[in-house]
């Protein structure tokens, strides 16, 4: 059993002992991850088991099968009938669900805390002996393919960002749609859903995360009491997907729907993600995605898009450092009304120019850095988002270490290591640019 | 991807708040402001939940939308600092402000460090109170406001809203979007602005709760400080409005492969001496999870949808029972025959003692759990001001739900309950499925 603090929090930001609280994480015999984050302010306590898995590790020609699987969890094993898990939450006053996303399915329950170990005996027992009927896989693919019509067909912005990520990754998975390509979707099989749960459940490729008022010493007694006995599966094996090759073309799309209300423009640029003990440059991105397109009337790009000159309704920058793979850098203007997409993109990369020539404001830096060290205050009065926090991270490659560093990381940043990353990720060749636009104008 | 929708429905929580350790105070400011707080000295900073009664309900006639605008307005300038001071000095205090304007209230959620609290506070008193209203702002967030008003217009769900809203409460701000058009909101000048805040920003208005490292006196301090200059009384209320939608179905041609579907029918207040009854009715039909009939009748049989729900929408001057459910044009039709069945069923038959049972301990259950957060809890005593509940219904909650008996319930739902007065708007093309009327 290992405990980590954070040191750096109470050190470098007010003379606060309670935010030293302990992150504590230990493995099980059958490499089954544990980590235990504590808060006792309420009897409240997360349950929450990770697998390893996600989207981006689906056999091919099978995409959805992750996120089907994980509907599919909720089906019955040989001691619940199905729909009881939920159920069983319920009745005990709690509420449960799950997500899955390119590198993690995840599945969660919000109980009193004396209600963890049941919610432990039900996630260790679907973790191994799922039993699933033909007729509630059928009806649960027709749930899945509504979901996709919500989510996804009936949103313009949604069925582009499909396109965009397809365009952007020319070999690795990121570029498949987690929920599916409806085609396929439509074609997915029980034994579909069966093959991939016997590769991917199994201890040593689960994590499981506990947050709230309980102590290290009884989550690890319950966990070796309920997933202690389960097997680890040897196949098991680093998951190593396929390396995109060098991008050297930008692709642009045109993408046109009459669903959409206003043009805009978004552009993503290939970008480095956090690595195990080298978040260096994904820290510098961060940064740089605030310093861009944080606050509409401090940063650079709404400054000079929204404020010094009236040319944009919206703009932003994203980016988002916790991923297996190499992730993406997001930029997006929403041209006020009579700017076409051309000019729209014109301006934007007259900003992005005249950044790249005159650096970063070291004021704003220093702000960004005062937000961050703020936001770590405020980010632990949710107890689901901490949980969450960690569960992204481990699932995405990166240690409990690495997350305990990450604000250190964040606060070593220089406006010269800003730059550098800057220039480094602005490489129109491996960029996707896109103009989503109203089906009827013609621009 | 999450696995069901989330539903943002605040005003159903009203059913009230914490037991066993939260420690709520109500105090008075020597000022005379009434708050609810708790301090919870763990994590250094201070969550403030501020509610204005009245909300968008309040704009005056022909000034539809002004008081989101003014809302969305308050932090782009203050005394001395313009839009970017403002914003520059927000960054550098790391507080947060968050403006929201609804139907019934506009609410202001703040987070600010302990290390910097006074700075914090003083920055929001400029906000509320030296609210600068320059023209190139006011344009800039009217412009933003034009965006959204044209993408709503493309967006099934909104659309759905509208039209549910136009026949259902016809004459009053409830039957308009809040927002306004693009006519009632271009021709809104700074003194609109000026008159839409005062209208709701004042003291006759107001509800606090507070959250955080700071002590009753602390608070009361503050809050003096925050508030000083506000008006004492604010405008008028709009008065009541009945729901007056009849029973039918209402078809929105829209081309997009799933259709939208709104249901609602006619509702309960918050304070009717059945609207615990009725709570638990509904959370039987159409509450959260995947227990409920409409739930396992649409989703779990038969596969019909990812999300379908109903809920109690008891608002200031109305209030309705809602529904909601989305699902492939070719399906919409057998949807709302097996939600219209569901509610004959519910009307004629009731529920079982096995169904309100597995209500009640779950509503008993769950409520502890919905103190975890400083800003969660603020937010909770807020509501509870609002809807004027004493600081003892948080002891007496569970036992109000666990006296409630299946005769109370079906004895209601006999009642509350009324197939033909189900209306369903839907909006996409639906097959075989035509407007009534």
């Amino acid at each position: 059993m290992q405990r980590l603090i954070p040191g750096f929090i109470a050190a470098a930001f007010l003379a606060a002992p309670a935010l030293a609280d302990p992150i504590t994480s230990f493995e099980l015999d059958n490499g089954m991850e544990v980590v235990v984050i504590e808060d006792h302010r309420a009897p409240v306590v997360v349950n929450m088991v990770w697998y390893r898995v996600g989207a981006a590790d689906e056999p091919q020609g099978k995409s959805g099968i992750a996120h089907f699987l994980e509907h599919l969890l909720f089906q019955g094993t040989d001691e619940l009938a199905p729909g009881e898990f939920s159920a069983t939450v319920e009745a005990n006053g709690g509420t449960d669900n799950a997500f899955t996303s390119q590198d993690y399915t995840g599945y969660f329950q919000r109980v009193a805390s004396d209600r963890l170990e049941l919610m432990m005996k039900m996630e260790a027992d679907r973790m191994v002996d799922l039993q699933i009927l033909e007729s509630d896989v059928l009806t649960e693919r027709d749930v899945i393919l509504e979901e996709r019509n919500q989510r996804t067909e009936n949103s313009a912005g949604a069925l582009f960002s499909e396109q965009r990520m397809a365009a952007q990754y020319l070999a690795h998975p990121y570029g498949i749609p987690i929920i599916g390509w409806k085609h396929e979707m439509e074609e997915l099989s029980r034994q579909d859903a069966l093959d991939f749960y016997e590769l991917y459940y199994a201890p040593n490729n689960a994590i499981l995360i506990v947050a709230g008022d309980v102590t290290p010493e009884e989550v690890k007694t319950l966990a070796e009491k309920h997933f202690g006995p389960l097997e680890a599966n040897p196949e098991i094996t680093p998951r190593d997907r396929v390396d995109e090759p060098p991008q050297l073309a930008e692709r642009r799309l045109i993408y046109k729907d009459a669903r959409v209300s206003e043009p805009y423009l978004i552009r993503t640029y290939l970008a480095p993600e956090r690595d195990s003990g080298d978040q260096k440059a994904a820290a510098a991105l961060t940064v740089l995605s605030d310093l861009l397109g944080g606050s509409a009337a401090t940063s650079v790009l709404g400054q000079a898009l929204q404020f010094d000159a009236d040319r944009a309704t919206y703009t932003s920058a994203f980016y988002s450092g916790i991923s297996l793979d190499d992730t993406t850098f997001g930029l997006v203007t929403v041209p006020r009304p009579g700017i076409t997409l051309e000019e729209a993109e014109a301006d934007l990369d007259a900003v992005l120019a005249k950044f790249m020539e005159e650096g970063v404001d070291e004021a704003q830096l220093e702000r960004t850095k005062m937000m961050f060290r703020a936001q770590l205050i405020y980010g632990k009065d949710s107890l689901q988002g901490r949980a969450r926090g960690y569960g992204v991270a481990l699932t995405g490659g990166l240690t409990v270490q690495d997350v305990q560093d990450w604000p250190d990381v964040l606060q070593a940043v220089t406006s010269e290591d800003v730059m550098a990353a800057a220039k480094d990720v602005f490489d129109r060749r491996r960029a996707v640019t896109g103009y989503v636009m109203p089906e009827e104008v013609s621009q | 991807m999450i696995r069901k929708l989330g539903l943002a429905l605040t005003f159903i929580c009203a059913a009230g708040i914490a037991q066993a350790e939260v420690q709520i105070e109500e105090i008075t400011s020597p000022g005379g402001i009434d708050a609810w707080m708790v301090q919870e000295d763990s994590i250094p900073f201070t969550a403030l939940e501020i509610r204005f009664e009245g909300g968008a309900s309040l704009d005056a006639e022909g000034k539809r939308g002004a008081t989101a605008l003014m809302t969305y307005t308050l932090e782009e300038g203050a005394g001395e600092m313009d839009a970017r001071a403002f914003a520059v000095r927000t960054e550098e205090l790391a507080a947060s402000f968050r403006f929201d304007i609804g139907q019934d209230q506009l609410s202001i959620s703040a987070r600010f460090l302990t290390e910097n609290r006074d700075e914090a506070v003083a920055l929001l008193h400029a906000a509320l109170t030296e609210t600068r209203f320059d023209d190139a702002d006011i344009d800039r967030v009217r412009g933003q406001m034009l965006s959204s008003l044209a993408s709503d217009a493309k967006d099934p769900d909104t659309i759905a809203g509208r039209v549910f809203s136009e026949a259902a409460f016809a004459g009053h701000p409830y039957a308009s979007n809040s927002d306004g058009t693009e006519e009632s909101l271009n021709a809104l000048t700074r003194e609109d602005l000026i008159a839409a805040r005062d209208g709701v920003i004042a003291k006759d208005r107001l509800f606090v709760g507070a959250v955080g490292d700071i002590n009753a006196e602390e608070l009361g301090e503050m809050l003096d400080t925050l508030f000083d200059g506000i008006p004492e009384v604010g405008a008028p209320d709009p008065g009541r409005v009945d729901y007056a939608l009849e029973g039918g179905i209402t078809v929105v041609p829209f081309d997009t492969p799933q259709s939208v579907v709104s249901f609602a029918q006619p509702g309960i207040t918050r304070h009717d001496p059945d609207f615990f009854p009725a709570f638990l009715l509904v959370e039987i039909m159409g509450g959260s999870g995947f227990n409920s009939r409409l739930m396992q009748e649409v989703r779990e049989k038969r596969g019909l949808t990812y999300g379908i729900g109903a809920y109690l929408a008891p608002m200031n001057y109305s209030e309705f029972l809602g529904g909601y459910v989305s699902t492939d044009n070719a399906r919409v039709s057998q949807t709302i025959d097996v939600v219209k069945a569901e509610w004959e069923r519910l009307a004629t038959e009731g529920v079982t003692q096995e169904e309100l049972d597995r209500v009640k301990t779950y509503m008993t259950g769950s409520y502890p759990l919905r103190f975890d957060g400083n800003a969660q809890i603020a937010r909770i005593m807020v509501g509870m001001q609002m809807e004027g509940l004493p600081l003892d219904y948080i002891a007496t909650r569970n036992d109000k739900v666990n006296a409630v008996t299946l005769e109370e319930v079906n004895a209601l739902a006999k009642e509350l309950i009324q197939p033909d007065r189900l209306h369903f708007v839907v909006v996409g093309q639906p097959e075989g499925l035509e407007s009534t009327n």
